[in-house]
């Protein structure tokens, strides 16, 4: 009795090694996130001056059509950059991790190779793509010449029309990308028991149901994570249009997405200068997207799929 | 001993006494590019007058100038001189109390109300800046090819498309008009701005415009349109995805004849390649037009910060600036930025002298949207590097780029009030 009644000391190992993180994250994220959320809250008032404007940038943001449109237009854009790679990227991934799994011939240099473009930077990558599709010295002018393409006006500009130009860059994104899920995909393929797959294939599944009805709905938790840190690289996306497009994210602002349209908000362009208030409005609203995006994940498929166990 | 200890300090305190006699003056500027040109070649030329004003160049990055000098002017570090930018930025400094008038310096008088009306107040009776340098557009073409095939630089605008329809049979796999859509401000730049003084009658189209009597949709201004819609079919192959350097690249390479052009390039092409032989045309006459135009941008000059301790001393610099003597110093160092002084300015390099020989035979004005117009969003400059490109890229008719620039200007600017109703705005 008497020994149970004595109190536990106070778990100081536990603030010890929590503290740096806690401190670095705070200094670096927290502080600066809410630093900027309250910038948003007002507006200049001329002489230098700030006043307290509440949520009037946002009405702003949403209501007057010179900040509506483009706003819709950046934020439409977005949502085609993240279909695109919600149906390519993560697809072709999960495609790529399971042949691998399988364990062909050679199987760490096709992954070496796919996951290389993922380390290199957007704007190597951005320049890259721009030579290549280059009209002027690119290779893709004499392979559209060879395949009878050559006067097709959206083939010979792919980064020029408005029709062609957000779809090939975010194929270009997915290019890069791809490298990611493959991993996560393939790691969570690998931690799949073996017994249970032979288990099936004695029972005489074909690989394809041995990989839909057995693998599949074992790996379901990395699906969703996949599918979130897509959602989050993609609405926080930046570096890839600003390199070959440019902050004005031509033509006519097709492949404009939420990150080049806060760019130019927040640091002027051309002849205008930024707005800081706005951009840091336009930001919020960018972490209120993100946010939605992330619990909708957190209680409409972690909580469903978290109880997986094997 | 001790005696000699007096001499010494009497040595230090003559020196000391010396050095404070000679002044040192800072510029504040944005052509980083030009440093070696002001530390060896212009400086020292001054220092030849003035032995004991010392000078120093310190320039910052340009996209960066803006915001560093701003704050050097509020926490009052910012050097004695100012390189001004025109137009908006600069009437900012004026306003805000940092640039001195400069009316009655010594030189002045050596330019032209319209040189100085990038840097002046708006009736005119104040400049802040001396100015220094501006930019010509023209059309620039490869001599060599010209000859190859016979071809002659037009007049007009009817010779213009008619020679361009000619390169287009003659040499199918070169392109009559280098020039690419993708980074959209050439279209603007090298497209509508060269052309339009032509079509809308330079300073009085401009003057009018600004008055509220002409919009984006009306006379001059809507043929500019219309006219730089026709040149889409003479644009390089694949043109919507060609960037400035790309189309520099092939124009040097002999890839095609014509480059739309401003002067500043006439430089860098040298610099690209010194075999290229290059001839240049001024924008070609419209039918039956009588008087003829260019635009002729004042893009530098430079200011005396009202909190300079060495005002006198920056004086004297500023109105050296005002002499011969420095431009052609400058004029010939930096080939296509051409000196605004009103007297005849000698230039080296026959390409420059071309472009500047317009002077005598066109009226100068210019890039029109810079002044006022874009002071606020949605700014008619940005508004004309969409609308321009996206004419070249057959996504918006002329008429309808034209409409649409004025239903966003006259929804701010007051003097445009009047279109946004009769356009039918916003509807």
């Amino acid at each position: 009795m008497e020994h149970a009644m004595k109190r536990k000391p106070f778990p100081w190992h536990l603030v010890v090694f929590l503290a740096p993180a806690v401190l670095v994250y705070t200094v670096f994220m927290i502080y600066p996130m809410v630093a900027s959320l309250t910038f948003s809250l007002f507006q200049d008032a001329g002489n230098g001056r700030q006043v307290f404007v509440g949520l009037g940038n946002y009405v702003r943001l949403l209501t007057d059509p010179l900040w509506r449109d483009p706003f819709w237009n950046a934020f439409r854009n977005n949502l085609i950059f993240f279909a695109v790679h919600m149906t390519v990227q993560n697809p072709v991934a999960l495609l790529l991790a399971a042949l691998l799994v399988t364990r062909v011939r050679g199987a760490w240099i096709y992954r070496t190779v796919i996951f290389t473009p993922a380390i290199l930077s957007a704007v190597l990558i951005g320049f890259a793509w721009k030579l290549i599709l280059s009209p002027t010295w690119g290779i893709w002018l004499p392979l559209l010449d060879r395949l009878g393409l050559g006067d097709n006006e959206v083939a010979v500009a792919l980064l020029g029309n408005p029709s062609s130009a957000l779809l090939t860059l975010s194929l270009i994104s997915v290019w890069q990308n791809v490298g990611i899920p493959m991993m996560l995909f393939l790691a969570a393929l690998i931690r799949v028991p073996r017994e249970l797959v032979e288990a099936a294939q004695v029972d005489g599944a074909t690989g394809w149901r041995v990989f839909w009805n057995v693998q599949f709905p074992l790996i379901l938790p990395t699906v969703g994570i996949v599918a979130i840190l897509t959602f989050i690289g993609n609405f926080n996306a930046f570096d890839l249009i600003y390199a070959t497009q440019g902050a004005l994210a031509g033509p006519n602002f097709a492949t404009d997405i939420l990150g080049t349209f806060f760019f130019r908000t927040f640091f002027g362009f051309q002849l205008r200068p930024g707005d800081p208030h706005m951009g840091a409005t336009v930001a919020g609203v960018m972490l209120l997207i993100i946010l939605t995006g992330v619990l909708l994940y957190l209680y409409g498929w972690q909580r469903r799929v978290g109880e997986v166990q094997y | 001993m001790w005696k000699r200890m007096g001499i010494v300090l009497l040595a230090v305190a003559l020196l000391t006494a010396g050095m404070a006699s000679a002044e040192r003056l800072v510029i504040e500027s944005w052509r980083n590019d030009d440093l070696k040109l002001w530390r060896d070649v212009i400086i020292p030329a001054f220092n030849k007058h003035y032995p004991d004003i010392q000078v120093v160049f310190a320039p910052t990055a340009p996209a960066e100038y803006n915001a560093v000098l701003d704050s050097k002017l509020q926490a009052g570090t910012a050097g004695d001189l100012i390189t001004c930018r025109p137009f908006g930025k600069s009437f900012e400094l004026y306003q805000k109390g940092y640039l001195v008038p400069l009316n009655d310096l010594p030189g002045m008088e050596h330019y032209t109300a319209f040189a100085k009306s990038a840097w002046s107040t708006e009736d005119g009776r104040v400049t802040y800046c001396v100015p220094m340098a501006s930019v010509i557009h023209g059309f620039l073409y490869n001599r060599d090819l010209f000859e190859k095939y016979g071809f002659a630089p037009p007049k007009t605008e009817e010779e213009f498309f008619a020679l361009l329809d000619a390169m287009k049979k003659k040499a199918p796999r070169l392109a009559p008009l280098v020039m690419g859509t993708k980074d959209q401000w050439e279209s603007a730049t090298m497209g509508w701005h060269n052309i339009g003084p032509n079509y809308y009658g330079g300073e009085a189209g401009r003057k009018a415009f600004l008055a509220g009597k002409e919009g984006f949709h009306t006379d001059g201004f809507l043929t500019t349109y219309r006219v730089l819609a026709r040149w889409a079919p003479y644009l390089p192959r694949g043109y919507k995805a060609i960037a400035y350097p790309d189309a520099q690249q092939m124009f040097v390479q002999g890839r095609g004849f014509i480059y739309p052009a401003g002067s500043w390039d006439i430089g860098v092409f040298h610099q690209m390649n010194p075999k290229l032989r290059m001839g240049a045309f001024p924008p070609p006459a419209p039918a039956g037009a009588s008087k003829r135009y260019i635009s002729d941008h004042p893009d530098i000059a430079m200011g005396l910060n009202a909190a300079s301790p060495h005002k006198e001393a920056a004086k004297k610099f500023l109105s050296w600036l005002t002499t011969k003597e420095f431009a052609e110093l400058y004029g010939n160092a930096l080939s296509g930025f051409f000196p605004l002084h009103n007297f005849p300015v000698q230039i080296k390099d026959p390409v420059a002298q071309t472009f500047l020989s317009w002077r005598k035979t066109h009226e100068g004005t210019f890039r029109m949207t810079y002044y006022k117009l874009s002071d606020r969003k949605p700014d008619a400059e940005t508004d004309l590097w969409t609308a321009s490109s996206s004419i070249l890229n057959g996504t918006m008719k002329p008429d309808e780029a034209a409409r649409w620039m004025e239903c966003r200007l006259s929804s701010w600017y007051a003097p445009h009030r009047h279109f946004h109703q009769e356009l039918g705005c916003g509807q």
